[in-house]
């Protein structure tokens, strides 16, 4: 079996060589002093940074995109004994303890972590660096509040009342990770009684979709693109800026608000995979991702919060962003332990 | 000699499917279900036990089953008209029917949503037909413009009603091709990942999507391995039945003279109420999202040529990186598609290894994209063939989903050859290679078209598996489109719109260059 499939798709590659030789090339990337990075669906740099950062070092970066947060790192782990790259960029916190447990890192303390605020720091073993912020917070539709003189809710326990009945729609916890976040933070603000929470968003007529896509396009009355009615949703600290960012032209006001008593903070890492061919190339990427130069340029690329304090943010953010004073949170270990029985309360209570 | 030659044609695509699906597939199942040496087959057992999942696996039986049922229910007509009668615009409208079959469902899911359909049964089933009309227009018209319509004419000069006439003559011929056509559905349907999440919503559950939450959210894949097994022995035990319902299989006296122009009133209502219920299924979603594409101003088109959000690829690239690869794809899947075709219609094959090849042939359609994706990491990690992170990984894996395709087009058109023509060939002189040549190469560049036409479709449409698939920047129109979507604003949304009825165009533009008329076709309508 090992011998048959090298015989055919060396045969393979000449016979049809001539089809795809443009193409073709760029799949090696193998070259001495390149450092490939494994990452998810959302990772974006600007090509000056990257290019920046080859100046500097003499790496070149290749990047490989898979899949959303929770696949990109289980291909890692599945991967482990023989590595897709070196680095790996989009751990959160709600996977780290998945990712440590399977030891897909090696331990490394990035020049410049010292400087991130302790409580962003939630790798006591040292091998995941934490590189930005996120927050997910139920997002409002300013228009329709205002139309209708109704007050803009401000707590996870506004939700429930009854003039909000029928505006909200959340992501199945199961298969989005704002999802997840959003009954992590109900979690953490209810305890034990988190599921009663929900009971009564349930019967104020929450509506639960698979996604955020469908959520945000689909269901919200705020987003520009959307066809919804509902104008609560789930989604980012950032959602209201990228509104603005992404219209054209411009609107001097931000046509939706992120209510900053409803979000939950999330954390994600990047660290040296174990059993890199470059480990140097690996290190050096990290340093860089911690450096001012990466932390100002992730705001517009990815629509997060850099972690690095005092690192100047683009105007969009600092006009329309919602800076959530006291997001909740949860320790890793704790979402890594109960993610599973959480989904599967929320299923039962929700959607059934 | 013969044997020798047919061991030939069908060594190449069995081993790429040996290589590329088997060996994954097989790989993945065995990390979930060997455990420090010995097999554990509990999560099977406790997959079968659990009464949640056991509703799973008989909800995804019975939706599968409607959609396909609603699918050949629309389609046929439309097929009927298609295949029977010759007007102006039959071209675009096949072209139309096809363009479906390669929307991203999450764009689909955008339509439907604007449509107020969705969050139901019936959404699901509705997206189904709406997808898959295509595949039963393709595989089953492939057959029906190749019946002889003399064989009709005479069932109706005997006396025989149109009914009895498409009973007794039509459909038993016709047969072969819609259970061919039925299955592809069937498999579509049974492992459809993006409607069900996008237009089911939460509360529908498949066996794909429980893979899925198994193996990329909670990395269980002992439970995944179960899963998957159990739908493998679901899609084996389908297209079993299938292939005992195809029947007979009837050669063909190969005419093309059948294709009439409706003069009659009688004829072109008959056009009308063939068409028009696929016709619209598919004009209203797909403009609905076109007219969307043009919002604030048409800039989803004005702004394709520049990077979106830094990253190192313009909505250009993705096009020009499709394109490329279904090239590629397409050449592949038609060359190892027809090879294997060719064995397995020849006379004098041995009827058990020739059903076997068949049903494996269809398998990837059945098997999850994320156990195939997953299987590809875990296999392909040897170097100097670390294929997990190669530009090639991309066309091999469409390959894999175009192949089917390929062969069920071709089967049953090259199975319909009569064999008196070869046999009066050979009388008459020619030897194997001649008779090839002569009687079967004219059909067989006919069905080649046809199903070039469906692999490049399907490998410019092909997102489930893609996305799983590492690679290093080359990101596929569908790919674009979903990451287009999956970020907050209006000119997100706009290219994606855009990108979304360009892709459309483009299949079209590959449809209806299929649809032109090739040299037997014209030779044989020319023919007094």
């Amino acid at each position: 079996m090992r011998v048959r499939p090298l015989v055919f798709v060396v045969l393979t590659t000449i016979a049809l060589g001539a089809c795809g030789s443009s193409s073709g090339g760029r799949a090696d990337g193998g070259t001495a002093k390149t450092v490939t990075l494994v990452t998810h669906d959302s990772f974006a740099v600007s090509r000056p940074v990257l290019a920046a950062f080859t100046k500097q070092t003499g790496w070149k970066v290749r990047v490989l995109k898979n899949g959303d947060a929770g696949v990109a790192l289980n291909q890692v782990i599945l991967t482990k004994d023989a590595p897709l790259g070196d680095a790996m960029f989009g751990v959160d916190n709600t996977f780290l303890t998945r990712a440590l447990r399977e030891r897909v890192f090696t331990r490394y303390e990035a020049k410049g972590v010292a400087a991130v605020p302790r409580a962003l720091r939630l790798d006591p073993t040292g091998h995941a660096t934490p590189i930005d912020v996120g927050n997910v917070c139920v997002n409002a539709d300013r228009k329709y509040f205002a139309d209708r003189d109704l007050a803009i809710p401000k707590t996870l326990d506004d939700l429930a009342k009854p003039q909000y009945r029928d505006l909200l729609v959340v992501e199945n916890p199961a298969t989005s990770s704002p999802g997840l976040a959003f009954v992590a933070a109900t979690v953490a603000r209810f305890g034990k009684a988190w599921p009663n929470y929900w009971d009564r968003l349930r019967d104020n007529g929450v509506k639960a979709v698979d996604g955020w896509e469908a959520a945000y396009n689909g269901e919200f009355s705020g987003a520009a693109g959307s066809t919804g009615s509902r104008p609560l949703v789930v989604s980012y600290a950032t959602s209201p800026p990228a509104e603005v960012y992404f219209a054209d032209p411009p609107p001097t006001t931000a046509p939706t608000l992120a209510l900053d008593q409803t979000c939950f903070r999330q954390v994600e890492f990047a660290g040296v995979l174990r059993g890199a061919a470059h480990p140097a190339g690996a290190r050096a990427l990290i340093d860089f991702m911690l450096t001012r130069r990466f932390q100002a340029d992730m705001p517009l690329q990815m629509f997060v919060d850099p972690v690095l304090p005092g690192t100047p943010l683009p105007e969009v953010f600092t006009k329309f962003a919602t800076v959530p004073t006291d997001p909740f949170t949860l320790s890793p270990a704790r979402i890594g332990r109960d993610r599973a029985s959480w989904i599967d309360e929320w299923t039962a209570r929700v959607l059934r | 000699m013969a044997r020798a030659a047919r061991t030939l044609l069908v060594a190449g695509p069995l081993t790429f499917l040996a290589v590329f699906f088997l060996w994954p597939v097989g790989a993945i199942l065995a990390r979930g279900l060997v455990t420090d040496g010995s097999i554990r087959l509990h999560s099977l057992t406790d997959v079968w036990r659990d009464p949640g999942l056991r509703h799973v696996v008989g909800f995804t039986v019975a939706q599968a089953a409607l959609s396909t049922v609603a699918t050949l229910m629309v389609a046929l007509p439309a097929t009927a008209v298609l295949s029977r009668f010759r007007f102006r615009g039959r071209a675009a409208v096949v072209a139309l029917l096809t363009m479906p079959f390669v929307l991203p469902t999450v764009v689909v899911g955008t339509a439907f949503r604007s449509l107020g359909i969705t969050g139901s049964l019936t959404a699901i089933v509705v997206a189904h037909v709406f997808f898959n009309v295509a595949v039963v227009v393709r595989v089953v018209g492939a057959t029906w413009r190749g019946l002889d319509p003399r064989e009709e004419d005479a069932a109706r000069s005997l006396g025989a009603g149109p009914v009895r006439t498409f009973v007794t003559v039509t459909l038993p011929a016709l047969r072969p091709a819609i259970v061919a056509a039925g299955s592809i559905v069937f498999l579509f349907c049974f492992t459809s990942f993006g409607v069900i999440l996008i237009l089911g919503g939460p509360r529908f559950a498949t066996i794909e999507t429980e893979i899925y939450r198994q193996t990329a959210q909670l990395l269980d894949l002992h439970t995944a391995a179960a899963l998957s097994i159990v739908q493998l022995v679901a899609v084996v035990g389908a297209l079993y039945a299938a292939g005992t319902m195809t029947g007979r299989v009837r050669s063909i006296t190969r005419t093309a003279a059948g294709r009439r122009v409706p003069t009659s009133i009688r004829a072109r209502m008959l056009l009308a109420v063939g068409l028009l219920p696929a016709v619209i299924l598919v004009v209203v979603p797909l403009g609905d999202l076109t007219i969307r594409s043009l919002a604030h101003g048409g800039t989803g088109y004005t702004h394709l040529a520049t990077t979106p959000f830094g990253a190192p690829y313009s909505p250009l690239d993705a096009i020009v990186t499709s394109i490329e690869i279904a090239i590629v794809a397409t050449v592949i899947a038609v060359g190892l598609g027809i090879a294997l075709a060719t064995a397995l219609t020849r006379p004098g094959r041995r009827a058990r290894g020739a059903r076997l090849t068949e049903l494996l042939v269809l398998l990837p359609l059945g098997v999850s994209a994320v156990t195939v994706g997953f299987g590809f990491l875990i296999v392909f990690d040897t170097p100097p063939l670390d294929l997990r992170t190669s530009w090639w990984i991309i066309p091999i894996a469409h390959t894999l989903v175009a192949l089917p395709f390929v062969v069920r087009t071709t089967v049953p058109v090259l199975r319909a050859i009569d064999p008196r023509q070869r046999e009066a060939a050979a009388m008459l002189g020619a030897g194997p290679a001649q008779v090839w040549r002569a009687v079967d190469l004219p059909v067989v560049t006919h069905a080649a078209k046809v199903a070039a036409g469906f692999a490049a479709a399907i490998s410019l449409g092909e997102f489930g598996a893609t996305l799983f698939i590492v690679r290093p920047e080359t990101t596929t129109v569908p790919v674009a489109i979903y990451r287009f979507l999956s970020r907050p604003g209006a000119t997100n949304v706009d290219q994606a719109l855009a990108l979304a009825t360009i892709l459309m165009l483009l299949t079209g533009v590959v449809a209806l260059a299929g649809e032109r008329r090739t040299r037997l076709e014209t030779r044989l309508e020319t023919r007094p």
